[in-house]
């Protein structure tokens, strides 16, 4: 223990001054400009359950990326095996751990086909074959190891994705974080319109180009006989006069020509005939030639422009198209065109993702929550106050002091270290406020005590506090690990409760027995007083 | 002031008994309880939906449960919530972009008139989280409870951390039993409040404790039954304001702090109530029956 009561009181003074000086920002608008410039101008960041806002917790499916990934390579096998000259039969299958199987002649061939695998598909390997009628099919699976980094890959990716989705779409502040192995947390403040946020966040924005399958019957296909490489999907239509969704049923090829990764911008543009907006795309420099050849080589048929398995268009290619320039056109707001933009600039996520969780909160009921919140405080501080001054007079006083402190330094630390203040939060500093007391409740009694006993106002003090503090310590030891456990568990709300608390309970420990200390042996030893009024 | 004399001397010791026999008893009820009625689960355990709307006039609680029905809900709850306002809840939860609770606001937006409503508040749980949540709450709980016994156990001796940590689990016991009891809604905020009180019931019994270890030694004639009696007395004026001072802001949260964190605050007054009687009534006779079957060393001799 320092003896000396300056220093002492120096330090006291030093600690609060640079609470206050993180504190002041929260508490007025209007700062002067010097500060603005010079000093730490940011207020106490408020929980989404205060300001209001989106709270949203995804789950990215991991497994069908990895198997939207193996099927890809599968595919890509086609190809040096043709260059090989080897005899094969693809077999796509779906659902299950299988995607893919290749069928073989022979031995020989599928041997051929091993030392493929094994020399350029690293991530790759082939599963036991099955042999039936003479011939081998061989399955095609991710390497395990590969298949877990290729999960977390697709995390990364995911919240890549919806990180630059966000910052295009304009929110303040926005939280994006990575949670377990396959979630992500993200936090909106002050988003009203909740459902174009999640269309924003959710939409997978796997931008297709396919061609029109005009070659076989859709009648055919609307009765589920689907002819082999082609598919089946809806073209979505909206519309104009009485705003109902139509949807048409359209038969494509099953390959996809391109996607959206080979776009190198996508704008709202507004159309000249009707006013109405749409979205226009331009390729990148490989994207442009291979639109310049699929184009050519598709005169008159018809191309299909489909997002996430729905057809937004499907016009007729006129005539080869150079310049790498198309359009999205569909009976879009302004809105849907400028969030539609977003998502395909952004890119598309390397899988869907759900919503697991989901809390919203209006921007009036956090109002209200934060104006019952300071009111409770208030006639907490207030009544507790109260009891301390009418039970200890003049020692209550000082216990007050130490109060007072403890919120100031609380609320500081918030605001120094950017912790979130919650509506738990706010419930924790009131709950402080009657739990710290108890430090002065435990050193008071302890000085009756000694007083009691006979002793000097000096040598009860001293035995006082000296006895007190390590029953303080240890309780608020124990209360730490309480909040420790309930850090971890927790989620926003519980956390920021979590947080206060700790943080009262530590700055309690330096303003019940440090500082109040500092005035009792200031009364003592520089006064001299005779009596101790406790 | 002074609300205790000094010199007090109540026989704690003997109420003991009966204390234990009435904790036992409720500890059995509140266990029946668990198994018999079970706990209400809030959407952040059970899954579901909620949805939070104020209405500019009063409104029928009928009326809402048509508006759901006609949307396909038929086993909405409806809870009151302040005034023209109501908590619209359902077990069931879409995992779209566009999901239920939306397809709720349309529904009421198309019945009452755009204008006459504002959704204030929306939670979406899907199934699986409420299960993660769960056994993070029980693990969070549990591990709290052995972080404790092994501080106390490291800082007194093991047979006060043990005493200590029967006092908590008897007063989590309790607490989850009224709100199995009242039915009340077991939500997230709640298993904070369990937290708070585990924290704070082991603070009232440390105080105790302390003053038991420190007594100890100075009284080496007398038994530990005496030298506890003692040592509750001593401290029982700081154990009497401290609970006063915390309950009454705790009543403060309850009656001021809004309908949002009512059950939290009704959980804190429940639990500090509980705890306060735990330290000074069921810890004790914890150590004081290790006493008896394992006696400590200095008393052997």
């Amino acid at each position: 223990m320092i003896k000396s009561i300056s220093i002492r009181a120096a330090i006291t003074v030093l600690v609060c001054l640079a609470a206050l000086f993180y504190l002041i920002p929260s508490l007025t608008d209007n700062l002067p400009d010097f500060w603005k410039k010079h000093l730490p101008a940011e207020k106490i960041p408020l929980g989404l359950d205060l300001q209001g806002g989106i709270h949203l917790v995804l789950e990215v499916d991991t497994n069908k990326a990895v198997e939207a990934i193996l099927s890809r390579s599968a595919e890509s096998l086609k190809e040096p095996l043709m260059d090989e000259k080897i005899r094969f039969r693809y077999i796509e299958r779906t659902g299950g751990s299988l995607a893919a199987a290749y069928e073989f002649p022979d031995s020989q061939s599928k041997a051929a086909f091993e030392k493929i695998l094994q020399d350029s598909y690293p991530d790759l390997e082939a599963g036991p074959s099955e042999i039936r009628d003479g011939r081998e099919t061989v399955p095609i699976r991710i390497k395990e190891k590969r298949g877990g980094e290729l999960k977390k890959h697709a995390v990364e990716q995911s919240l890549e994705t919806i990180r630059n989705r966000i910052d295009q779409f304009g929110v303040t502040e926005p939280e994006i974080i990575p949670e377990g192995k396959d979630r992500i947390v993200i936090q909106l403040p002050g988003i009203e319109d909740t459902v174009r946020a999640k269309n924003l966040i959710g939409k997978t924005a796997l931008l297709e180009f396919k061609i029109v399958d005009e070659e076989h019957s859709l009648e055919e296909a609307v009765r589920g006989n689907i002819p082999e490489g082609s598919q089946f999907a809806y073209e979505y239509r909206i519309d104009r006069e009485s705003g109902r969704r139509a949807n048409n049923p359209i038969l494509l090829k099953a390959k996809t020509v391109m996607t959206g990764s080979a776009l190198e911008s996508a704008k709202v543009a507004i159309s000249d005939r009707f006013g109405e907006p749409h979205v226009a795309l331009k390729f990148n420099a490989q994207g442009a030639s291979d639109f310049d050849r699929i184009t050519g080589e598709n005169v008159k048929k018809r191309m299909a422009i489909v997002l996430d398995g729905a057809v937004y268009s499907a016009p007729v290619i006129k005539e080869r198209i150079s310049g790498g320039n198309a359009q999205i056109t569909g009976s879009f707001t302004m809105d849907e065109a400028k969030d539609l933009s977003i998502v395909l600039r952004a890119g598309a996520l390397p899988a869907s993702v759900t919503i697991l969780e989901e809390r919203t909160v209006g921007p009036s009921l956090g109002q209200d929550s934060i104006d019952k919140g300071t009111w409770a405080a208030a006639i907490g501080l207030f009544a507790v106050a109260l009891f301390m001054i009418v039970y200890y007079k003049l020692s209550g006083v000082v216990a007050n002091i130490a109060l007072i402190l403890n919120i100031i330094l609380l609320l500081g630390f918030l605001a120094a270290f950017r912790a979130t203040l919650t509506l738990p939060g706010i419930a924790g500093i009131v709950l402080i406020i009657g739990m710290s007391v108890d430090a002065n409740v435990l050193i008071f009694e302890r000085i009756r005590e000694e007083l009691r006993a006979g002793k000097t106002p000096r040598a009860a003090v001293e035995t006082g506090y000296g006895k007190a503090f390590l029953t303080i310590l240890d309780t608020n030891v124990n209360a730490l690990i309480a909040c420790l456990f309930l850090f971890g568990f927790g989620t926003g709300p519980v956390k920021g409760f979590a947080m206060t608390l700790s943080v009262g309970i530590v700055a309690s420990l330096f303003t019940a027995v440090f500082v109040t200390r500092i005035i009792f042996d200031y009364f003592i030893w520089n006064r001299k007083i005779s009596k101790v009024s406790v | 002031m002074e609300l205790v004399k000094p010199g007090i001397n109540i026989n704690f010791i003997g109420a003991m008994k009966w204390c234990v026999i009435f904790s036992v008893v409720l500890t059995i009820l509140c266990v029946i309880s668990f198994i018999w009625k079970g706990f209400t689960y809030g959407i952040d355990f059970a899954g579901g939906t909620l949805v939070q709307i104020k209405f500019k006039q009063e409104t029928s609680a009928d009326g809402i449960r048509k508006v759901m029905t006609g949307i396909g809900i038929s086993d909405a709850i409806i809870q009151p919530f302040g005034v023209n306002e109501v908590a619209v809840r359902t077990a069931e939860s879409t995992s779209d972009v566009k999901g239920l609770a939306d397809r709720i606001e349309e529904a009421m937006n198309a019945a009452y008139g755009k204008g006459n409503l504002q959704v204030q508040r929306v939670e979406v749980v899907g199934p699986k989280v409420g299960k993660d949540l769960t056994k993070k709450a029980i693990l969070a709980v549990v591990f709290s409870w052995i972080g404790m016994l092994i501080y106390i156990a490291f800082r007194f001796e093991l047979r006060f951390a043990v005493g200590g940590i029967i006092g908590v689990i008897h007063d989590v016991i309790v607490v989850l039993g009224i709100f199995s009891l009242t039915g009340k809604e077991f939500t997230l905020t709640i298993v904070a409040a369990l937290l708070t009180i585990i924290g704070y019931s082991i603070h009232d019994t440390i105080v105790v404790f302390d003053r038991v270890r420190e007594n100890i030694p100075k009284n080496v004639k007398k038994d530990l039954p005496t030298v506890i009696n003692e040592s509750i007395n001593q401290t029982l004026s700081r154990t009497i304001l401290t609970s006063f001072t915390v309950v009454l802001v705790v009543a403060v949260l309850y009656a001021f702090g809004g309908a949002v964190i009512n059950d939290f605050a009704f959980a804190l007054l429940v639990g500090v109530i509980f705890g306060t009687y735990s330290s000074v009534f069921i810890a004790s006779p914890v150590v004081l029956a290790w006493e008896k079957y394992w006696p400590s060393r200095p008393r052997r001799k």
